[in-house]
């Protein structure tokens, strides 16, 4: 019943507030759409956080997305035990960036007087989860290896009974503890994700790059 | 010829007096929130001297504007591929430290502080921890020098000076500064709209003032690093950057923006500017700025042209607006008598704010009877002056000493002019022969001396109709989308994000 509820609900619960929340909130709420940056108030200490937290997390993000989408060509990649190695290496490299950034990030933002009086529940709830999630993903990685094989046999075939809304959840349940906590710290990370400073992911500024350099803005109809 | 409107501004320099009523009437209304503390949108700075944030004008370290590359122009250290590798950390971003800490004193100690041997003191602590500090900084801390060598000494002007012409702006007896006020330039061509990744920053057609949509800041703070004049800031509460709106609901109901209505020493000047975009470009890549004081004066249009009429009409710039850029002040100062001039046009901003050069510190010596006003100090004056026309040239001729020679020897024709015509001791034939020189007429000069110290409030602000009574259309179907984007319609508090 316990798996059920933490295998096959909370993932479309924790996809439902995701969605529903982010939209609601870009489109009553702009305002709070923000990264929240504290550069401003610290910046040397930053560096040494934020550079490798983001390069690690979207390196990872990206690793997972590519075993989601394409299972097979990351089993066939595998095959041949060295190409098992880079990946696994570049893998657990970003692991340690990532973990390194946070816990930068984390000490820094309780060393720093400024920071401390301008910390919020939010803030440290994010910090907690995503923590939680480096610690238990790279224990994981070193723990149960290797991790790039048996995530396209195992979970991918869980997370696309999801996707299917067949949810099958025998695959997961038979997992490691530690990998069950990395996947239900996974869908408590997406379902809070759009209550935090998180969203500043969503509104990554992509279009920029094509984007004319000037932007002028008429506040009435031009006759043309 | 794509004919667009501006409201631009002049500031004459020599009639300020450096007192920050515009600094304050600006920090009332807009920046006295948490997080905006530290921000003045408006501010006044002696010069020399470092200014706020300190030392802005140093672009080795704050890496503003634009730089020239092959036949064109880039941002400086952000912009597109620049701004994508330095997101999760700006190097070049100013910090808190690089303005100052904002504080307040403990004022409540002085009256609820139990009865003692001693006085209750108000001790400073900070806007942003609440723990007490040592005031180092302030907005204004080097005001009228504040220990001059020590701090003015550091003016970013002064590198490309002689080491005998640095040292003579610091010999004691004739020790020399005026003040600059500043503020958002709100330029043809601004950095921090192309900087800013989210299209937060834009400009507004029908005024061309740059503003940023609060709803779309996503704190990656590059306009603030884009910006020359350092004059868009980081809110720290909200996290959303903020700068100078020139008061558009003031100007939207006729009214001078607050810093210009306030001004003690009525030295500002308000009024519409009618200018050719498909030049813009073009102009802000020229290939030597010491022409570009000169080129920018180019694009700008002559409101009683039928052609620029025409080509105004067609854009939508209705007669109104046409009429008031013919009575624009900032038209008479800038294009008609070429005194007003852009501050450190070699950024490649185009900034709409001009500055006529304060002719007051460069005069060459006092007489008993006040300034020298004598033919000697009219040909000899400007090559002895007390602060040199290389740091001017500086300042406001993009080092083109031509452009700033100009505009002083032409106030210094009009004072010869005035003095014979008021005091009568001066030679007829001498004032001739000095306004010849200067470029000058005895009509134009009598043109400038009356806008200059006569102006009513009506021939300083000559505020375009902004026609806020069809405002109501702004919330119709027919509101472009894009505009719907600029934040038109009904909004909620400004509260910051989770």
């Amino acid at each position: 019943m316990l798996d059920l509820l933490l295998f096959a609900v909370l993932p479309y619960l924790a996809i439902v507030l995701f969605l529903f929340v982010s939209i609601q909130r870009y489109r009553h709420d702009p305002f709070t759409f923000s990264s929240l940056s504290s550069q401003f108030l610290e910046s040397r200490k930053l560096f040494w956080g934020s550079v490798p937290f983001h390069v690690g997390i979207m390196t990872l993000f990206l690793g997972h997305l590519i075993g989601f989408m394409f299972p097979r060509q990351v089993m066939i990649w595998n095959s041949v035990p060295l190409r098992l190695f880079i990946l696994e290496v570049t893998a657990l490299a970003a692991a340690v960036l990532c973990l390194v950034g946070i816990v930068g990030l984390i000490v820094r933002r309780f060393t720093t007087s400024r920071l401390r009086h301008h910390t919020s529940a939010t803030d440290i709830a994010v910090y907690v989860l995503l923590l939680f999630q480096i610690v238990t993903g790279m224990w994981v990685a070193l723990g149960l290896r290797w991790g790039s094989a048996w995530y396209t046999q195992t979970l991918v075939p869980y997370l696309w009974s999801l996707a299917r809304l067949q949810p099958d959840i025998q695959r997961v349940v038979e997992l490691g503890l530690l990998a069950r906590l990395h996947v239900i710290g996974a869908f408590v990370l997406i379902a809070a994700f759009s209550f935090t400073r998180l969203v500043h992911a969503l509104v990554a500024p992509v279009p920029y790059l094509w984007r004319p350099l000037q932007l002028v803005i008429w506040n009435r109809v031009r006759p043309d | 010829m794509n004919v667009r409107s501006q409201v631009s501004m002049v500031f004459h320099l020599d009639k300020c007096i450096g007192c920050h009523t515009c600094s304050v009437a600006c920090k009332n209304i807009w920046t006295d929130r948490k997080g905006a503390e530290y921000m003045w949108w408006n501010n006044v700075e002696t010069k020399p001297g470092t200014g706020y944030p300190t030392a802005w004008e140093d672009q080795d370290k704050y890496k503003g504007g634009w730089e020239r590359k092959g036949d064109g122009i880039e941002v400086r250290a952000v912009g597109k591929l620049r701004g994508a590798l330095t997101v999760f950390h700006n190097p070049n971003l100013p910090t808190i430290d690089d303005y100052y800490e904002p504080f307040t004193y403990t004022y409540e100690d002085l009256i609820d502080s139990p009865e003692g041997s001693d006085q209750p003191v108000a001790k400073p602590i900070s806007m942003i921890t609440g723990n007490p500090m040592e005031i180092e900084a302030g907005p204004n801390w080097d005001d009228d020098l504040g220990g001059s060598a020590v701090y003015a000494a550091n003016d970013p002007n002064l590198a490309s000076m002689s080491e005998e012409d640095r040292e003579s702006i610091f010999e004691i007896q004739k020790l020399v500064f005026f003040y600059l006020p500043r503020m958002c330039n709100h330029c043809l061509n601004p950095t921090c709209v192309a900087a800013c990744p989210s299209g937060a920053l834009y400009k507004r057609g029908e005024d061309g003032i740059v503003l940023i949509n609060q709803e779309r800041c996503r704190a990656w703070r590059f306009c603030v690093t884009a910006c020359p004049y350092k004059k868009t800031y980081f809110n720290w509460g909200t996290g959303k950057s903020e700068k100078c709106i020139l008061c558009y609901p003031r100007l939207e109901s006729g009214q001078a923006p607050a810093c210009f209505h306030s001004c003690v020493g009525r030295i500002r000047y308000l009024g519409m500017m009618l200018y050719d975009a498909d030049m813009v470009e073009e102009i802000a890549s020229i290939e030597d700025p010491k022409e570009l004081v000169a080129a920018q004066r180019r694009m700008l249009l002559d409101p009683f042209d039928p052609e620029v009429i025409a080509g105004a009409a067609k854009n939508g710039i209705g007669p109104d607006v046409i009429k008031s850029a013919q009575a624009s002040p900032v038209k008479k100062f800038v294009s008609d008598w070429g005194l007003a001039l852009p501050l450190h046009a070699e950024h490649r901003t185009l900034p709409m704010l001009f500055y006529v050069p304060p002719l007051l510190p460069v005069l060459a010596k006092v007489t008993d009877n006040g300034y020298d006003t004598s033919m000697d100090a009219f040909l000899g004056a400007l090559d002895q002056s007390r602060l040199p026309i290389e740091y001017m040239a500086s300042l406001f001729g993009a080092g083109n000493e031509g452009v700033v020679r100009y505009a002083l020897r032409k106030q210094q024709a009009i004072r010869m002019h005035r003095r014979m015509i008021t005091v009568g001791d001066i030679d007829a034939s001498e004032v001739e022969y000095a306004l010849a020189e200067a470029d000058c007429t005895p009509e134009q000069a009598d043109a400038i001396y009356r806008l200059t110290t006569l102006a009513s409030h009506e021939d300083r602000f000559v505020i375009p109709p902004m026609h806020r009574e069809e405002a109501i259309e702004l919330l119709g179907d027919e509101t472009p989308l894009e505009a719907k984007g600029a934040g038109v319609g009904f909004r909620r508090g400004p509260e910051r994000g989770a």
